[in-house]
């Protein structure tokens, strides 16, 4: 695949949509072009974050150590962000992404990341938004668990 | 210590010798005084006839013969009777004899002199090295290196020419000048009054003079020596100096002690030679006296004229000695000036006993039976800050104890005074009912291994320093025979006699059978072990695998890498992991390679086809044109430029995005953006220079890298096509100068990871060298080479204090140095610090396991910066603002709602 793909493979994730496609093309050749089988890791829960994932093409499973064993907390496909959140509040990763089928993505670094951030203030923004939508169902989620946690410690 | 008086220190190591020397310059006087009286023989005998009026009339020859006292006439030789030309050629003789005793005798003083001279330097570099290893620690609080090594090194250096010189040249110079002048005084005392009273005023003026020029002299030393000190602290804090941009600061500092030095040495040569002129004026003002008083003297008719003629010519003899004496007695005062300066800063108070560093070949272990305790401990810096606090705390034998505090808690500076490195102010440390500072170091240096966080290293290989702990003394001394015993026997006997001590430094320093091993390679498994516990092992590889192997030591590797290449193809293969390493084959372009690497298949061994140099080469050029490439790689260029500066052309130059663009700088991009424009205007009729530029930004291409899809499939034919074009009609001068990869070969020029990999690792796989490692190690135990890479890691060279490794990998380093020993007693002071937190855990256990193999139980006292460790150990102390406050198994403190459990929590 070639940049020019990449880049209009990049426009049709939302974290981008406002970026110029020579902008794009920048971020394109600056990150790295990886690709993992179905089953390989692209990264692992409490290592450190250095950089955050585009997925270009395939799905990837998003999954947490739990107490009792590994815990599937959400599924990501083609054109989403991931691992961003490790880079940003420089924190250990918070969870591993495991391809679910063969996956292409670019892998880029924290510092271009941030230099982009810095660089496109409409990209902030949308991660901003990618943040806040996460954060709103994963709200959604904690309250339908206390309450069924309420329900089962009433019977 | 050091005599104060350097004579008298000179004295006492030399005496037999000074007093050899002076007989022998007294025997030299005979012949000497003889070779002064023979020319007026021959001159007056054969030449002008005296005694041969008879043209038949002989004399004697060489008769032996004198009167004693008590005993009489003796004659040892009667002699032989010559005639007149027989004469001449025998006493002719004779003087060339005596040319060529008074030669040797001058030979061999002078080598005598030298050889004294030079043994009382060694005497004297070792006496002070020995002093500074015998150094209470806290003397080195306030030690340059640098100025200290200056010492040892130069300033005693005049010390060695003065030992020869120090009790001959004043014999034999006041001994002449004494005869010049008594001479004098027979010829005529006034005259020899007036002499005498000359050379009184020059002995005493002169001397005096050039009191100024010692004090200079001395000022210039010390100058001298702080320049050395500095320049030493500019090496150490290059990076300090980097990151504050202080050099300005640091050349306005060199340059006015520069400067100083300069006014100092201007000084000293302003009165130098104002001392030579008035030493010069004083010993022509006595010639001058003796025309004048002397001539007046003949004129009165109270000295005759051949009396004044003998005192004038006994005169030229006298200021020769009289000023090389005047020389002397400067030098030996500049050289006592020096010699105090040096030994003032080696006197030092509480010097260690030359009994506690004694060479001591036997082990120490289970001499020392008992706790390593601290009895009522105190330590107080120099500053007077208390860094303990009446500490009683006890590492009883086999325990392992965890230390934990905070900065500034004691906790390490407990560790530094257990290990000696820090004195206690009061209290006591014993090992059993021993006082640990009353111990040998043989004993309490092996019994007990510190490792503290900043370790040093020694300039050597990676095993030089691992091994650099066992080095106590020497076990076996090596076998000598022929040429080698009698050079052997000569250091032994110079090293005695120099005061040295005379171990060999080649003989074997370990005691292997103490640790279990039969030789060094025996030992090397423990020690790997030792590395795989620090988790050392793969930072050796790195360093094995990046290095270009000596294919004369191991020259099995050659083979065994080759065959690696397709092993670890294989292995890959099974690991899922195909097409990882995209090998270089002789008609397939690699694509994970760059252009250029593609063009010439090898590795340039001569400058000129170096990857900057290549485009200018003449041959490779017509090659290049004649398959059609130069055109098209000049397209290829163009695009290059085109997209670089379609990326980049936006961003400020020091943007770190244009870290990815490998093959052109920031500030490139306006020439390249001209150059495109140029061409735009001519069509691509520009000139070769030009092209030449374009045509290298195609060399460093790599279509999965950069993705401006810019290679054909008939482009990667036609570079292929050149490979074989480009080699086969390579013109002589250039026959070696590229190694070509080839599959079956090692190849020579490149490092054993190209080797081993003999490709490009795909940039398609995240983590490829990860993925590779982990499958190499594998491999490499198959093919039995994975010790022989460790031992090339082992032969790395580690720089100036271990700089060329990094501070993680020197303390791990540290660690492993400390652990190969075997002790009964291990402090660790925070030997960890530069590693994170999970790593450090995982060294920690893996260590602790490593000191307690094969059984073994020895006492460990392990300082750790994370309380969540401390379940690793038998008991726990913590340690407050100098104070142990509380002490006991990590379950009863786990209970107890104390400081243990906050930084627990923490």
């Amino acid at each position: 695949m070639l940049l020019n793909d990449e880049v209009k493979m990049l426009k049709q994730v939302p974290l981008f949509a406002g970026v110029s496609p020579a902008k794009l093309k920048l971020l394109a050749f600056t990150s790295e072009r990886v690709s993992y089988r179905a089953g390989e890791v692209l990264c692992r829960q409490g290592d450190a974050g250095d950089a955050a994932f585009v997925l270009l093409s395939g799905r990837a499973d998003v999954i947490v150590d739990g107490p009792t064993g590994q815990i599937k907390v959400a599924e990501i496909e083609e054109n989403a962000i991931v691992g961003e959140i490790a880079i940003l509040c420089d924190v250990a990763r918070t969870a591993t992404v495991k391809a679910a089928s063969a996956v292409e993505a670019l892998r880029i670094s924290k510092d271009n990341f941030f230099k982009l951030m810095s660089d496109f203030p409409e990209m902030t923004i949308e991660v901003v938004r990618v943040l806040a939508d996460r954060l709103s169902q994963t709200t959604v989620e904690l309250s339908e668990a206390r309450s069924r946690v309420a329900e089962l410690s009433k019977r | 210590m050091l005599d104060p008086n350097i004579s008298r220190y000179i004295w006492t190591h030399t005496k037999r010798q000074q007093l050899w020397v002076l007989a022998v310059v007294a025997a030299s006087m005979i012949p000497y005084f003889l070779s002064l009286n023979l020319p007026k023989q021959i001159v007056n005998g054969p030449i002008q006839g005296d005694g041969f009026a008879d043209p038949s009339a002989t004399q004697t020859f060489m008769q032996i013969a004198f009167d004693l006292p008590f005993i009489g006439h003796v004659s040892l030789f009667d002699g032989v009777d010559l005639n007149r030309l027989s004469m001449l050629f025998a006493l002719s003789g004779v003087f060339l004899l005596l040319v060529i005793v008074n030669g040797l005798f001058k030979y061999y003083i002078n080598t005598y002199k030298g050889r004294l001279g030079e043994r009382l330097l060694r005497r004297i570099r070792f006496t002070l090295v020995d002093h500074i290893l015998r150094f209470p620690p806290a003397t080195f609080k306030r030690l340059k290196g640098a100025e200290i090594s200056s010492m040892v090194k130069d300033e005693v250096e005049p010390l060695g020419g003065f030992t020869g010189d120090a009790f001959v040249a004043p014999a034999l110079l006041g001994g002449q000048a004494i005869m010049a002048l008594a001479f004098i005084f027979v010829q005529s005392v006034p005259l020899g009054l007036i002499t005498a009273a000359l050379v009184g005023v020059q002995a005493f003026i002169i001397p005096r003079m050039r009191r100024r020029l010692l004090v200079l002299g001395r000022e210039r030393q010390l100058t001298a020596r702080e320049l050395a000190g500095r320049v030493s602290e500019i090496v150490d804090g290059i990076n300090t100096i980097h990151a504050y941009d202080t050099s300005n600061f640091e050349r306005a500092d060199i340059s006015s002690r520069l400067g100083r030095i300069y006014k100092i040495r201007f000084d000293i040569y302003q009165w130098k030679f104002l001392v030579k002129f008035i030493n010069n004026f004083l010993a022509s003002v006595t010639p001058f006296l003796f025309y004048s008083v002397g001539g007046y003297l003949a004129l009165q008719g109270q000295l005759d004229i051949g009396q004044l003629v003998a005192v004038i010519g006994a005169y030229k003899d006298l200021p020769g000695p009289l000023k090389e004496l005047i020389d002397w007695d400067q030098n030996r005062q500049d050289v006592q000036i020096k010699y105090n300066q040096v030994i003032g800063q080696f006197a030092v108070d509480g010097l260690l006993e030359p009994a506690i560093q004694a060479v001591s070949t036997e082990r120490a272990d289970g001499k020392l039976m008992g706790p390593l305790s601290a009895i009522n401990l105190g330590v107080t810096d120099d500053t007077g800050a208390v860094g303990l606090d009446r500490v009683n705390f006890s590492l009883p034998p086999g325990e392992t104890v965890a230390i934990i505090g905070n900065a500034g808690s004691g906790a390490e500076i407990m560790a530094e005074v257990l290990s000696r490195i820090i004195w206690p102010t009061h209290g006591q440390i014993s090992i059993g009912d021993a006082d640990l500072h009353a111990l040998p170091e043989s004993l309490s240096g092996r019994s007990i291994t510190y490792a503290g966080p900043e370790a040093y290293f020694f300039f050597g290989t990676v095993r030089d320093n691992l091994l650099y702990g066992l080095k106590h003394a020497p076990i076996t001394d090596p076998v000598f025979e022929g040429d080698a015993l009698t050079q052997r026997q000569w250091e032994k006997r110079e090293a005695i006699w120099a005061g040295n001590p005379d171990y060999d430094i080649n003989a074997d320093w370990i005691d292997f059978a103490h640790q279990g091993a039969s030789d060094q390679a025996a030992l090397m498994p423990a020690v790997y072990a030792a590395l795989d516990a620090v988790s050392l092992t793969r930072d050796m590889f790195d360093l094995a695998l990046r290095s270009n192997v000596n294919l004369e030591e191991h020259a099995e590797l050659k083979s065994k890498t080759v065959e690696m290449r397709q092993v670890l193809r294989d292995a890959l293969t099974k690991a899922d992991l195909n097409g990882l390493i995209e090998p270089f084959e002789p008609g397939t372009y690699n694509t994970e390679a760059t252009v250029i690497e593609n063009l010439l298949f090898g590795n340039a061994r001569s400058p000129e086809l170096k990857a900057g140099a290549i485009i200018d080469n003449p041959y490779f050029l017509s090659v290049l044109k004649q398959q059609g490439l130069a055109d098209l790689l000049f397209a290829m260029g163009t695009e290059v430029a085109r997209n670089a500066i379609e990326l980049f052309s936006d961003l400020p130059p020091d943007h770190p995005f244009f870290q990815q663009l490998t093959f052109m700088r920031a500030d490139d991009i306006p020439t390249y953006a001209m150059l495109l424009k140029n061409i735009d205007k001519t069509k691509g009729n520009i000139n070769e220079a030009d092209r030449a530029m374009m045509i290298r930004l195609s060399f460093d291409y790599i279509e999965p890298r950069h993705r401006f899809g810019l290679l054909t499939p008939e482009m990667m034919a036609q570079i292929v096509a050149f490979r074989t074009a480009f080699h086969e009609g390579l013109p002589a001068n250039l026959k070696d100068a590229v190694e070509l990869y080839d599959p079956e070969q090692y190849m020579v020029s490149g490092t054993l990871l190209d080797n081993m990999l003999f490709g490009r690792i795909s940039q398609k796989y995240r983590d490829g060298v990860e993925r590779i490692y982990g499958v190499a190690g594998g491999v490499l135990r198959e093919l039995g080479i994975y010790d022989t890479l460790l031992s090339i890691g082992l032969d790395f060279h580690i720089g100036a204090g271990g700089k060329r490794l990094t501070s993680v990998q020197r303390q791990k380093l540290a660690l492993a140095r400390a652990l190969i020993r075997r002790s009964d007693y291990y402090l660790f002071n925070r030997p960890l610090s530069a590693l994170d937190t999970r790593t450090q855990e995982q060294v920690l256990t893996a260590s602790l396991k490593y000191l307690h193999r094969d059984g073994r139980k020895p006492a460990v006292a392990w300082v750790i910066s994370n309380a969540r460790f401390a379940n690793q150990f038998d008991r726990v102390a913590v340690f407050e603002r100098g104070r142990l406050v509380e002490d006991g198994s990590h379950a009863e403190l786990s209970q107890k709602n104390g400081i243990f459990k906050e930084l627990m929590s923490a």
